[in-house]
């Protein structure tokens, strides 16, 4: 079937199978590799992108529901001009060690920022539930509280 | 601002600028502009260099490069040593840039293409890559700053005495010239034959925190992983393996599999089926329409391996021995404890597999690995290749931990592509990763011990049993198995590490398992260090001593007993053992050497509802020497939370045949809620040279939770992962 949306501001249309996983389209078919792969069951959130700006795990997400919405990828999470807290953020503190599931995480805390600004450590434990082998839990708690300061500051 | 709908029609992001250009670098072993180091003088001459400095690597070819020099006047370092997080690229660009005399931001540090680059004679592991390198490299960097300058020198008129290198630029007198342009020009390549290292108080990029050189890419998610490649017209592959262990291929129907939607060929080889498809999603429906005949010669239960895993069965090989410890572990005031650890997966997080293009006479694989040669030997031998037709470009790895030391998946790759003439993807499913890993092996431990009437050890005795580790790896060949006796990878971490006590002794029992266990970072650290330490606090608590001082009286006075003693101390004081704790939480501390790197950790947890917290952890390590301080910080929290991951949650058990779970959430895991919200690492550096990171920091997390544990509540934590019900 023909599946049209927006990938990171772009309008995109492709000829899959409607049951295809959105991560593989977006991978594969589109080329954008940012959007991981860890299990293909939902269970470790490197596939982690937004659809319509919510966080949704792409490798159970069939591609047909992605009709007329907005997606963004890591790839898209900057704009051309400003790069996003959290990825300003990630870099200040240092946070990733082999960087694998690190875009999925900060796909997760984005959206996270959009509905919570001001994280505290509870709503961080409670929402931010990927996985990362490394360890890198720590650094990645404070790179959170930093992005949620960087964009409060660039909002007022 | 915020206008998403506009922002791409902005053409340049000037944030990123420097993105761009590691783009342009790191790619697919893409080599951009002119004027790098192709001409054969510098390479044979950079080839010799590298035999003579014993870097022992791999000189078949002729053309061993390490440095390129860029159009833009950038050294790219081609590294045989990969990167999975570890921070070495860091640490290999900063012994480069600290000899070669320009800035960190000027050297780009690829993966060495197994073609016409150096290729590491074993694999990345161990913790050895900067404590390996930390000669070899510097002088090969010191011998291309002379070589530079001698030839600026030639082409400028100028002494090389009267230049100076800059970044890119080498000037002198009112003339200068430009890395690049002097490769272009220059004819010959002279290796000086006396070169002069650098002394450590000369230093200025050696030793700071310098932010990790891949972190841009890793941060604006850059194709950068064995998964992300691509080849053109590239199919995808999926590989059918048995569902049991123990288990051989017999059969196979796949008539339905071959006509369905994208399938380009399903191959049968002698041991595995494959579908080629042209879309992952068709050959993973394809696969699963496959019927396979398996033979399962037993059908495994975890009773049986626990049957297995018991000191006392196997080949026992006594790994160390002082004084006379079996003849004073003898009657009544004998203490006797027991400890266990389970299978442990690896559990990475970018699944194995490989991107593959066989031609008629070559081979490209591109891979996530440790061990490029072994993949280059093993691909070549299944093709009927010679070794120099087949590429290895390893890229980065989505974690390592041990599980890429082998990689039968890039044989696989081969075959696929091979059978339909394509470049094939294929990746294994999460569900393969899990039962198909190369597991930790379990353990079990026996420990006996006395105290004198000094309140100190008398005697102490170790024995292990466990799964092969390093034995049965394409790392260590069969016929070394009776020269060592006794499996190194097994016992790490199980020897006793306190050498004043009179008598003391480990034992090694070595038996096999019915499935793959193999390298898992720190090996037998973890779980070694988890029954030693925890036997220590057991005998300190018997002895009435703080168990900080109990440990601090009994380590030799030498150089290694020093920096343990070093560690201990430093930890004790800036986790401040002994300080009053808050209702509900106690400290605990265990040390261990690994890598010959001692970590001593100091713990704070809590328990709830039956459910261990770890609040806190102090880490004092001593590296020797620190490269980067930042590097060797990330990774002591990494080591400390993979460690909290292993001993508190991680569990894979044979049932009906089959290891189990297989998916993420069943194999529980630490996650965010579960990392302490303070690690404090302190870095001593008891020697002039540079040991082991990635791995020791594993060592003590186990035992110093298990001990604080018991002072919380009394209970003695003795298998993991733990469980208080």
């Amino acid at each position: 079937m023909n599946v049209s949306f927006t990938l990171n501001g772009k309008a995109v249309s492709v000829d899959v199978d409607g049951q295809t996983p959105l991560l593989w389209v977006v991978r594969d078919v589109l080329g954008m590799k940012g959007t991981k792969f860890g299990c293909g069951k939902a269970a470790c959130g490197a596939c982690t992108l937004h659809v319509d700006g919510d966080a949704i795990r792409s490798c159970s997400y069939a591609v047909q529901f992605a009709e007329g919405k907005k997606v963004t990828t890591i790839e898209g999470l900057s704009t051309d001009e400003k790069i996003h807290p959290v990825q300003q953020a990630w870099m200040e503190e240092i946070v990733p060690q082999c960087g694998y599931c690190q875009p999925g995480f900060m796909m997760a805390t984005a959206a996270l920022l959009e509905k919570i600004p001001n994280p505290t450590d509870e709503d961080i434990d409670n929402n931010i539930a990927n996985i990362c082998r490394c360890g890198t839990y720590y650094r990645m708690r404070k790179a959170i509280h930093r992005a949620a300061e960087i964009q409060q500051n660039s909002n007022s | 601002m915020s206008n998403t709908e506009n922002s791409n029609e902005t053409p340049k992001r000037t944030f990123s600028r420097r993105k761009f250009l590691l783009r342009a670098s790191i790619g697919a072993g893409v080599m951009i502009g002119v004027g790098y180091f192709g001409c054969n003088p510098m390479r044979r001459s950079l080839a010799g260099m590298a035999e003579e400095a014993a870097l022992g690597y791999d000189n078949k070819f002729d053309a061993i490069a390490w440095f390129e020099v860029t159009a833009d006047n950038d050294i790219i370092l081609h590294s045989p040593k990969v990167e999975m997080g570890q921070g070495i690229f860091t640490g290999m660009a900063q012994l480069v840039a600290e000899e070669l005399g320009v800035s960190i931001g000027k050297i780009k540090v690829v993966h060495a293409s197994s073609m016409n680059r150096p290729v590491d004679p074993r694999s990345t592991g161990g913790s050895d890559t900067i404590s390996g390198l930390w000669v070899p490299l510097r002088e090969l960097s010191v011998k291309m700053r002379v070589m530079l300058l001698e030839n600026a020198s030639k082409i400028l008129g100028v002494a090389t005495s009267s230049l100076s290198i800059g970044d890119g630029v080498i000037s002198g007198g009112d003339k200068s010239i430009s890395f690049g342009e002097i490769v272009s020009q220059a004819t010959e390549w002279n290796e000086p034959k006396k070169i002069t290292l650098k002394s450590k108080k000369d230093f200025k990029v050696i030793g700071k925190a310098i932010p990790r050189v891949d972190l841009e890419p890793k941060v604006m998610g850059d194709p950068i992983f064995g998964i992300d490649a691509e080849m053109p017209d590239m199919h995808y592959g999926v590989i059918v393996r048995p569902p049991k262990i123990d288990t051989v291929f017999e059969s196979a129907d796949f008539s339905k599999a071959e006509s369905m939607p994208g399938v380009i060929k399903v191959v049968q080889e002698s041991d595995f089926v494959g579908v080629i498809a042209k879309s992952k999603t068709q050959a993973n429906l394809a696969a699963q329409a496959i019927e396979v005949k398996w033979k399962t010669n037993k059908v495994w239960e975890q009773k049986d391996i626990e049957e297995i895993i018991k000191v006392g069965k196997g080949k026992p090989v006594e790994i160390q021995k002082s004084g006379s410890p079996k003849r004073i572990l003898n009657g009544d005031d004998v203490i006797t404890s027991e400890y266990s650890s389970p299978i442990g997966a690896h559990a990475h997080l970018e699944p194995n597999g490989a991107v593959a293009f066989v031609e008629k006479d070559k081979a490209i694989i591109k891979i996530s690995t440790q061990v490029p040669k072994f993949t280059r030997t093993e691909v070549a031998k299944t093709l009927d290749l010679k070794e120099e037709q087949v590429e290895i470009q390893p890229t980065f790895l989505g974690g390592g931990f041990g599980r890429r030391l082998h990689t039968p998946n890039a044989m696989q790759a081969a075959l696929l592509s091979k059978a339909v003439g394509k470049p094939v993807h294929v990746f294994f499913s999460r569900k393969d990763e899990f039962q198909h890993d190369t597991f930790r092996p379990p353990t079990h431990h026996v420990l006996k011990g006395k105290l004198g009437e000094n309140g100190l050890i008398e005697a102490i005795e170790h024995h292990v049993s466990s799964g092969d580790v390093a034995f049965g790896s394409v790392l260590f060949p069969q016929a070394l198995e009776n020269v060592f006796g006794a499996d190194v990878g097994a016992w790490r971490g199980g020897m006793i590490q306190y050498r004043a006590i009179p008598n003391f002794s480990a034992t090694s029992w070595r038996v096999k398992l019915p499935f793959a266990t193999s390298w898992w970072r720190s090996l037998g650290l973890l779980a070694n260090t988890f029954a030693i330490e925890s036997f220590i606090d057991e005998l300190a608590d018997k002895a009435g001593k703080d168990p900080v001082e109990f440990r601090l009286a009994q380590i030799k006075d030498d150089e290694r007993g020093r920096r343990l003693k070093a560690v201990i101390e430093a930890a004790a004081k800036k986790g401040e053992w002994g300080k009053k704790m808050p209702e509900g939480r106690a400290q605990g501390f265990a040390a261990s050497t690994d890598a010959n790197t001692p970590v001593a950790q100091v713990v704070e947890v809590s328990v709830e509802n039956n459910q261990i917290k770890v609040h806190k952890v102090t880490c004092a390590i001593d590296p020797g020497m620190a490269i980067n301080p930042d590097g060797i910080k990330a990774q002591c929290e990494g080591a400390i939370i993979m460690g909290i991951s292993a001993s508190m949650f991680e569990k894979m058990e044979v049932k009906n045949g089959a290891l189990t779970p297989t998916i993420y959430g069943a194999y529980k895991m630490a996650r965010m809620r579960h990392a302490p919200k303070e690690i404090d690492v302190v870095i001593l550096e008891g020697a002039d040279k540079p040991s082991g990171v990635g791995e020791p920091p594993l060592g003590p997390i186990g035992a110093a939770i298990a001990n604080a544990v018991f002072k919380l509540t009394g209970k003695r934590l003795r298998d993991m992962p733990f469980k208080l019900t």
